[in-house]
């Protein structure tokens, strides 16, 4: 095994062997006690470490290293099968500072279900060298929304204690660009081609941030890398409640989405101006709320963009903008409508 | 077969009778073993393991997490993730939740981890069938993982704690299927013997001990699990530059199990007085015998009746249980059947279009030897199907002509089957 170069991890005995929260221990206040994105970078070390292996302009480690800048001391991290666990994985190499467990691709809530209890029989045994030891499981759409929402289904009901974040590239990357349930209408995939008779995938995407509210878990939220201090925050909330939490993060994907690669996080943004992609939070005490640039819109609707702004920059969409598909565009705008619409209903921040 | 030691450490009146079935006599097993997680899901034979074991941490007499997940893949996923953080952990299931396992097992046994699984011996669906065969384990045994069956509910209830003994054995590091035949041995009551708990926890060392691995980014040795202090990353992808050696690693683990089994099964016998051959074959009357019956689980009992019967007529038959079903040990049973003129190979399963599993190994077995018994492999009791004595007098008979004749026409036989 040839040896390996990864910063040295200081190991003093009785601590933790890194330190990536930005908000201290016991630090209760509701923002970061950093709150310059370049500080925490220079002074936080994040859960992954550089030199992994995701494409340039990959949304998903941008997604991993501001959620562990919310971690708040030892966590354990679950990752499901996809891009993230294959390109930060290559053996005998690891991106990550933290431990790491990859199962297989439908199960990543189980094993965090197992982890989870794990923690607790050592803390019930007075075997646990921590106060607390938290949970955090990154998986991808494919992961989520098909194959692996069962086990996080079964998860979610038996009230495990860790936090779920989903990053949604809205496809099946790592296998090739193949439609999931996360995949929006009429988007191309290599299972859902545009072709001579079908405009790409023909259904909606689910609703899978809807139904873990339905599961009715402490704490559901919706992020995008660009809004990086909600999506922070969000993810201290979600590891700070007990029980499981849930948070859907959408992750472009350039390859998947054919975008350039510097427009990852100028897509996030214009997901949610176009309300795409809604900013909310839910908690069974305060129901949905909306935050960041969604309730800004919600506020000033003059601030909500068509939703050709989020897609002309995506060559999987590219066949929407042709004069002869003008209809589909059309149906687009109105389901994206609607759901907002629905939204703006639910939401008890919404103005009435 | 026990055998009863002079004086074992704990005498037979210290140690509890109950009368109690196999599944029950796996959780009590269980509930001494101080397993930290138990994540199971419910499937006839098996489900009293799980309901018995609930009400044991209904009662707080058990420190474990008990993790009642919503399907079979996810009681092995969980506790794949709860030994990968340290800790001890069990499931249960039969047939098809433990077919629905199958990708997991490979995982659990590829990243090294000592869980012990009770397999409550079940026939595989379509037709869907709630009773005893062995397909069901057969269809995991290139999975990685140690496979062990057992006789009777006593040996139920002492296989499981040796099960935790073994697979965290750190020459060993694999983990172990305990298999108990579905109803024969799962729903029947037997009077067994329970050691006190403290002599349990004793024997298996206490909780769990994780063994410490060096990792070249650490300068000391570390704990082999998922440690905040000292991260590793568990089950990374692997591919052709690596993966071949880390498969490799369990070839070396399997040859190492042989001797850690005999060596639980030895360290049990003085403790308690019982024993199971030599914890990986179980022979009997085989030394001059002409005609001898390979067998796996319960049926070894009726085997054994009809051999005591057969002999008291004169006739030189002889049985082995193959308690150890992986890793199979060829060349020990070899030497115990190469003598023989005829051996009969009972197998509760079959792979369609080929021969019943363990006729396979038996036959990979004796292959070098130049002069080797006949085989006749005899498939039975399929979907539960009864195998009472006289059906065994008859295989046995069939044995005694074909070694009259010399030779076997008929080598694939089903046992009990209408026409
Ligand atoms: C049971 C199973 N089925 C299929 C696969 C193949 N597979 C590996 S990764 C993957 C796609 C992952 O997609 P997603 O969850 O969306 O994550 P992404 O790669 O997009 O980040 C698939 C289909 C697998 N590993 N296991
Ligand atoms: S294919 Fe997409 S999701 Fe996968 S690493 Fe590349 S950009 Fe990221």
């Amino acid at each position: 095994m040839p040896a390996q170069t990864l910063p040295q991890i200081p190991i003093k005995k009785g601590e933790p062997a890194y330190k990536l929260w930005i908000f201290e221990p016991g630090w209760k206040g509701e923002l970061p006690l950093i709150l310059n994105l370049r500080q925490m970078a220079e002074q936080k070390r994040p859960a992954i470490l550089p030199g992994h292996r995701l494409c340039a302009g990959c949304a998903a480690p941008i997604i991993v290293k501001l959620a562990s800048f919310a971690f708040r001391g030892p966590t354990i991290v679950v990752n499901a099968t996809g891009c993230l666990e294959v390109a930060t994985t290559i053996f005998p190499y690891t991106s990550w500072a933290v431990p790491w467990i990859h199962n297989a691709f439908e199960n990543s809530a189980a094993t965090a279900s197992g982890v989870e209890s794990a923690i607790k029989a050592f803390k019930k045994t007075g075997r646990l060298q921590w106060d607390h030891v938290d949970v955090v499981v990154f998986a991808g759409d494919g992961g989520t929304f098909d194959i692996g929402l069962q086990s996080l289904s079964g998860a979610a009901e038996r009230g495990h204690d860790f936090l779920y974040i989903l990053y949604d590239n809205e496809a099946y990357m790592n296998t090739g660009i193949q439609r999931s349930g996360g995949t929006p209408k009429y988007a191309w995939t290599t299972t859902s081609p545009v072709g001579t008779v079908l405009p790409g995938k023909t259904q909606n995407k689910k609703p899978i941030a809807d139904i873990m509210v339905a599961h009715r878990i402490p704490y559901v939220a919706t992020a995008t890398p660009a809004h990086w201090l909600d999506f922070i925050k969000k993810v201290r909330k979600g590891i700070e409640v007990n029980g499981p939490a849930f948070i859907h993060a959408l992750s472009s994907c350039d390859r998947g989405w054919r975008h350039d690669t510097s427009l990852t996080i100028e897509i996030s943004r214009r997901a949610v101006d176009t309300c795409y992609f809604p900013l909310w939070e839910w908690t069974p005490k305060t129901g949905y709320l909306l935050t960041d640039r969604s309730l800004a819109i919600a506020r000033n609707p003059k601030l909500k963009q068509p939703i050709e702004k989020f897609l002309e920059i995506q060559g999987r969409f590219r066949h929407l903008l042709k004069p002869e598909n003008r209809h589909l565009l059309r149906e687009l705008q109105e389901y994206v409508d609607s759901v907002w619409e629905d939204l703006l209903n639910r939401a008890a921040n919404a103005p009435r | 077969m026990t055998e009863a030691v002079k004086t074992p450490k704990i005498p037979p009146e210290e140690q509890e009778l109950l009368t109690i079935n196999g599944d029950e006599a796996v959780a009590y097993a269980v509930k001494q073993s101080l397993v930290d997680v138990v994540a199971a899901y419910p499937i006839t034979p098996q489900t009293i393991i799980v309901e018995k074991f609930s009400e044991f941490v209904a009662n707080g007499e058990v420190h474990t997490e008990f993790v009642p997940v919503e399907s079979e893949h996810s009681a092995m996923s969980a506790v794949v993730g709860a030994a990968a953080a340290g800790a001890r952990a069990f499931t249960a299931t039969a047939a098809n939740g433990l077919a629905l396992m199958w990708e997991i097992l490979y995982i659990a046994a590829s990243l090294r981890l000592p869980i012990v699984l009770a397999v409550a011996n079940r026939a595989l669906s379509a037709p869907i069938n709630i009773h005893c065969d062995h397909s069901d384990a057969y269809g995991m045994r290139d999975s990685g993982w140690v496979q062990l069956f057992v006789e009777n509910v006593q040996e139920a209830y002492d296989t499981t704690i040796q099960a935790f003994k073994i697979a965290e054995d750190e020459r060993v590091l694999l983990p172990v299927a305990v298999n108990l035949d579905g109803f024969f041995l799962s729903h029947t009551l037997e009077n067994i013997r329970l050691l006190p708990d403290e002599k349990v926890h004793e024997f298996l060392g206490g909780y769990r001990k994780v063994p410490k691995v060096k990792v070249d980014y650490f300068d000391e040795e570390v704990p082999l699990m998922l440690n905040p202090a000292r991260p590793l990353s568990f089950g990374p992808l692997d591919l052709y530059d690596y993966y071949f050696e880390h498969k490799m690693h369990q070839v070396e683990a399997m040859k190492r199990v042989p001797e850690v089994v005999r060596e639980v099964n030895d360290k049990w016998y003085e403790l308690t007085g019982r024993k199971y051959g030599d914890g990986i074959l179980v022979p009997y009357e085989v030394e001059d015998a002409d005609i001898v019956v390979t067998v796996l689980g319960s049926t070894a009992g009726t085997v054994r009746h009809v051999v005591k019967k057969l002999r008291r007529e004169g006739k030189k038959v002889g049985m082995v249980r193959i308690r150890m079903f992986r890793p199979f040990p060829h060349e020990e049973l070899a030497k115990l059947l190469k003598d023989a003129k005829v051996v009969g190979v009972m197998d509760r399963g079959i792979s369609f279009g080929s021969y019943g599993p363990s006729f396979l190994e038996i036959n990979t077995a004796l292959y070098d030897y130049k002069e080797k018994p006949l085989l006749v492999n005899y498939v039975y009791g399929l979907g539960g199907r009864d195998a009472p004595p006289e059906l065994i007098e008859k295989m046995f008979e069939e044995l005694l002509k074909d070694a009259e004749k010399g030779v076997v026409e008929n080598k694939l036989r089903f046992l009990g089957v209408r026409e």
